[in-house]
């Protein structure tokens, strides 16, 4: 006869409840937030410095003591634990690899104070070093390896345990722009061939979007969204995070039109035409987030009553793939279009002081009411 | 026009610094007992130290005294530098700041005198701890844990605490953090701590003088004793041989540690130029 | 700001405390507890002197006998005012020589090329791991009438008879010059080392002449090398023993002689404590200015 055993079956691996810390009983580092993580997910916390990210990955490692609320992990409650008892390991940015020992060494090191059998950890190390491909390099210390090779020591010794849960602290801050492309993609891969679920902590939008399946965007120890990559870009739920993530411009204006199938908003510049309804009615002051990405630029007046505008050429960048121009519209707001160079030499099209039109279709827009 | 005044000067404050240490070895040389006066060149000086028992005596409590201040300076040296970096402000924290500076600076007669106060004050109390060894030791280490704390201090203060970090998270515990982690990496500053403190211990005159008891006689104050009364070739060849396994002991350190630098260096370049 | 880098050490009690606990005690009885009973024994009566001898209990009241008579002597004699003037005086003149010596010599290092400098450094660690000791006795032999200086002089035909320069205030402060100078060129080394000489550019790029850019920059900058240099040699130069025993004479008046005396040839051992406390006194603005400037870059070049 078995005893019913209380425990809370979840697929959730992560689970935290009203985190909050503060310093000195004034400064909210942490600010109140809840979270669940699934299996098998990488979910990157993204946000600029002093938001309170870092903060909240070290309370999760165990680095730093809540001063309320709760962590889990696959149900069981680990708040209190500290760092060596949690099934929890952390890829440091700086790496914070052992200098006195060498790569094998820093690689065995969490396995030997598990008291792991001598025949099982070689074949763990090795296996592991295979992995990310140093096992030429055991025999070598840290300081005779490049950045790049010093990062993936780090993550074989951090993968080495087979954590429930891996930490990684802003994991491609220390590699110059080249290595960190190359890098973004590989790691992904490595942490999703051995399957294990991953939080990341990165002030880099594009770092956060190229690698996790969901992200939250954070500020002064709050979650302003959390979202797929794409949900977060492209339905931004306030001003904030339209802000934040990517360029935007962001249109001030009033619904006139409320109706089921859209909505109409004037804003000074222009008539918007969003093509489907929103929770809101008509008189309601709110903003427009329109991405440079998704206006086109025409000589010609478009023939539609809604979405273009007009302006005059202040600045133009050139980037290469694409070129972005502000346009400095009727109104005074500065409108900023990004346009891929489709051929060469397109960027000669249109010139400083160049009067010229932007329209963008009904689908594009977003309406924000924050 | 700069490069040669400061060559010049630098050139004649080594040769201020080192005239009277190249005079003390030449003249351990010279047959006349008046030191100064030279006559020939002998090595009797040398053969008559191995009769002297009051040299060799001291030399020993010397050694011995040496060798425990050295440990105890460390032990406690480093427990005060771990308490003042990691610990930030705590009560009394401006106090143990303050106690850990002061031998540094404090004459040592000041130190000698008020230290031998209370140790008579205790033994007169407790029966014990009598003049000899043991009160030199003490007040050796005292100093001794001043500097220490200085050199564990700074090397604790450059110290990536993330690398502890690291540690816990891979699954140690505080003690084991600290002995598998922390103290590799300090060790080469706590043997520099244990040098310093022993050639202070081993130099010392005052402390050992106000602090000695009967047949507790130091090598320094035998020196010195014979110093105060004249100058005596004695001290001359003594001189020399204290030199020479310095120097030794200094110039090998010094090629040791330049050789392990360079090799490092050209490993990190190494690396760095091979990439990925 | 505190900083709290393992929080969880923090929270092990006991490991902390005894970190904290252990050197506290240590220190407070060889550091702090012999300072006050040195107070103790400065107002207390030559021949009943203990640590107790202040102190009665009796018919439940405390009684506090304090004997004011040694520090009355010691405002009263005025040779111990004149050896405290003197003391500090010598202590002065050797920080001002080691300055003028060791600032020209520390910069000269640091400004030489990389890879001379530890060797440089090495040769002026060399004497400071010779024993003090030996160092000064052989000034002792360089200076005496028929020691090496004046055997050189003549010589050379620059005097005839040998100068007398032993046991002189000459010989005093040549030998705590000599002896002090490593203290005053490593703090300096360490502060001019970490001399960011971008900053020299910039001075020479908005048009300052070396001389001037020494004056205007390099030296403020070097402010807490100097301090800390400075304090490092005058404080302990005060109450020097070994050296005015040595190279001093009749006329060089040092208060750590005269401590010694008192302790030893007069073994009044209340008088010397009431010396001693005059001369901690003397000191203290120095010491809280050194705890103040005290840089610790010094345990580094060790």
């Amino acid at each position: 006869m078995t005893v019913a055993k209380d425990v809370t079956v979840t697929e959730d691996l992560l689970r935290i409840e009203g985190l909050t810390k503060t310093y000195d009983g004034a400064v909210r580092a942490v600010d109140n937030v809840s979270l669940t993580v699934s299996k098998g997910e990488i979910f990157a916390l993204l946000g600029s410095s002093g938001c309170g990210k870092s903060t909240l990955l070290r309370m999760l490692a165990g680095f730093e003591t809540p001063t309320s609320g709760k962590i889990y992990l696959s149900g069981q409650d680990i708040t209190d634990l500290p760092p060596y008892q949690r099934p929890i390991n952390m890829m440091f940015q700086s790496y914070a690899l052992f200098p006195h020992l060498n790569v094998w060494d820093n690689v065995a090191f969490g396995l030997r104070r598990d008291g792991m059998a001598k025949d099982e950890l070689t074949e763990r190390v090795e296996s592991q070093l295979k992995l990310v491909q140093l096992t030429k390099f055991a025999k070598r210390k840290p300081h005779q390896l490049s950045g790049g090779q010093q990062q993936r020591v780090a993550l074989a010794r951090s993968l080495a345990k087979r954590p429930k849960l891996l930490l990684l602290d802003e994991p491609l801050g220390a590699l110059d722009k080249k290595l960190r492309e190359s890098t973004q993609f590989e790691l992904v891969n490595i942490i999703e061939e051995v399957g294990v679920t991953c939080v990341m902590v990165t002030h880099d939008q594009e770092e956060a979007m190229t690698m996790a399946s969901r992200i939250a965007v954070m500020s002064e120890g709050y979650f302003l969204q959390i979202g797929t990559p794409d949900e977060v870009y492209e339905t931004p739920n306030s001003r904030l995070v339209a802000d934040f993530i990517g360029n935007v411009n962001i249109f001030e204006g009033e619904v006139v039109e409320d109706e089921p199938d859209h909505v109409t908003i004037r804003c000074p510049e222009c008539l918007h035409y969003v093509g489907h309804g929103i929770t809101g009615t008509a008189g309601m002051e709110v903003g427009v987030a329109l991405r440079p990405e998704k206006i086109q630029l025409s000589q010609a007046q478009p023939d539609k009553p809604h979405n273009w505008c007009a302006g005059v050429v202040t600045d133009i960048a050139y980037f290469g793939s694409h070129t972005t121009y502000h346009l400095k519209l009727d109104s005074g707001m500065v409108l900023k279009v990004q346009q891929a160079n489709l051929r060469r030499n397109c960027d000669q099209d249109l010139t400083w002081g160049d009067r010229t039109f932007a329209h963008w279709r009904r689908d594009v827009m977003v309406v924000l009411t924050q | 026009m700069k490069n040669l005044f400061g060559k010049s000067w630098l050139v004649m404050v080594y040769v201020f610094l080192y005239i009277p240490i190249v005079t003390l070895v030449v003249y351990s040389f010279n047959a006349s007992p008046l030191v100064t006066v030279w006559t020939e060149f002998t090595f009797k000086w040398y053969a008559a130290l191995a009769h002297d028992e009051e040299v060799i005596a001291g030399l020993i409590l010397s050694l011995k005294v040496a060798l425990l201040s050295g440990l105890l300076s460390v032990v406690f040296g480093t427990l005060t530098a771990f308490a003042l970096v990691r610990y930030g402000r705590f009560r009394g924290s401006t106090f143990l700041a303050s106690m850990a500076n002061a031998p540094l600076v404090m004459p040592e007669v000041i130190v000698g005198l008020s230290l031998l106060l209370m140790l008579v004050s205790i033994q007169r109390w407790l029966g014990f701890p009598e003049r000899g060894l043991i009160t030199i030791l003490l007040g050796h280490a005292l100093v001794g844990t001043a500097y220490a704390a200085v050199v564990v201090m700074a090397r604790l203060r450059e110290f990536d605490t993330r690398l502890e970090e690291a540690a816990m998270d891979l699954g140690c515990k505080p003690l084991q953090v600290f002995t598998l982690v922390t103290l590799p990496l300090i060790a080469p500053s706590l043997l520099s701590a244990f040098l310093l403190t022993f050639t202070l211990s081993f130099d010392d005159v005052v402390l050992s003088a106000f602090l000695s008891g009967p047949g507790a006689t130091t090598l320094p104050i035998v020196i010195f004793s014979r110093a105060r009364l004249g100058l005596s070739p004695s001290i001359n060849a003594v001189a020399a041989m204290t030199i020479a396994v310095v120097s030794v002991a200094v110039i090998a350190s010094s090629i040791y540690q330049a050789r392990a630098e360079r090799r490092r260096q050209r490993e990190m370049s190494e690396a760095y130029a091979q990439g990925g | 700001m505190i900083v709290k880098l393992l929080p969880r050490l923090r929270r092990s009690c006991t490991g902390s405390r005894l970190v904290i606990g252990l050197p506290m005690i240590w220190l407070f009885l060889l550091a702090a507890a012999p300072l006050l009973i040195v107070l103790n024994y400065s107002l207390a009566e030559m021949d009943v002197a203990s640590v107790n001898s202040l102190w009665q209990w009796a018919d439940q009241a405390l009684t506090v006998k304090l004997n004011f008579s040694n520090y009355l002597f010691l405002s009263e004699d005025p040779l111990y005012f004149k050896t405290y003037l003197s003391s500090l005086k010598y202590a002065a003149i050797t920080t001002l020589w080691c300055l003028l010596l060791g600032y020209p010599f520390a910069y000269f290092m640091a400004r030489s090329p990389a890879h001379l400098r530890p060797l440089l450094l090495m040769l002026v660690m060399l004497p400071f791991w010779t024993s003090f000791l030996l160092r000064i006795y052989a000034w002792k032999t360089l200076l005496t009438g028929n020691g090496l200086v004046n055997n050189s002089l003549m010589a050379l035909g620059l005097i005839d008879a040998p100068l007398h320069m032993m046991n002189t205030p000459f010989s005093l402060t040549i030998g705590m010059v000599y002896a002090y100078l490593p203290f005053m060129i490593l703090p300096l080394y360490a502060n001019l080392v970490k001399l960011d000489l971008s900053l020299l550019e910039a001075a020479a790029d908005l048009g300052a002449s070396p001389w001037k850019t020494f004056w205007l920059v390099t030296v403020p900058l070097s402010r807490r090398g100097i301090i800390a240099g400075s304090l490092l040699v005058f404080i302990p130069a005060v109450g020097e023993y070994v050296i005015p025993e040595l190279l001093g004479g009749p006329d060089t008046l040092m208060i750590g002689r005269v401590l010694w005396d008192e302790f030893f040839s007069n073994n009044d051992w209340p008088m010397a404590s009431a010396v001693t406390v005059v001369m901690i006194l003397l000191i203290l603005v120095p010491m809280a200015l050194f705890n103040k400037y005290h840089d610790d870059t010094v345990g580094e070049k060790v």
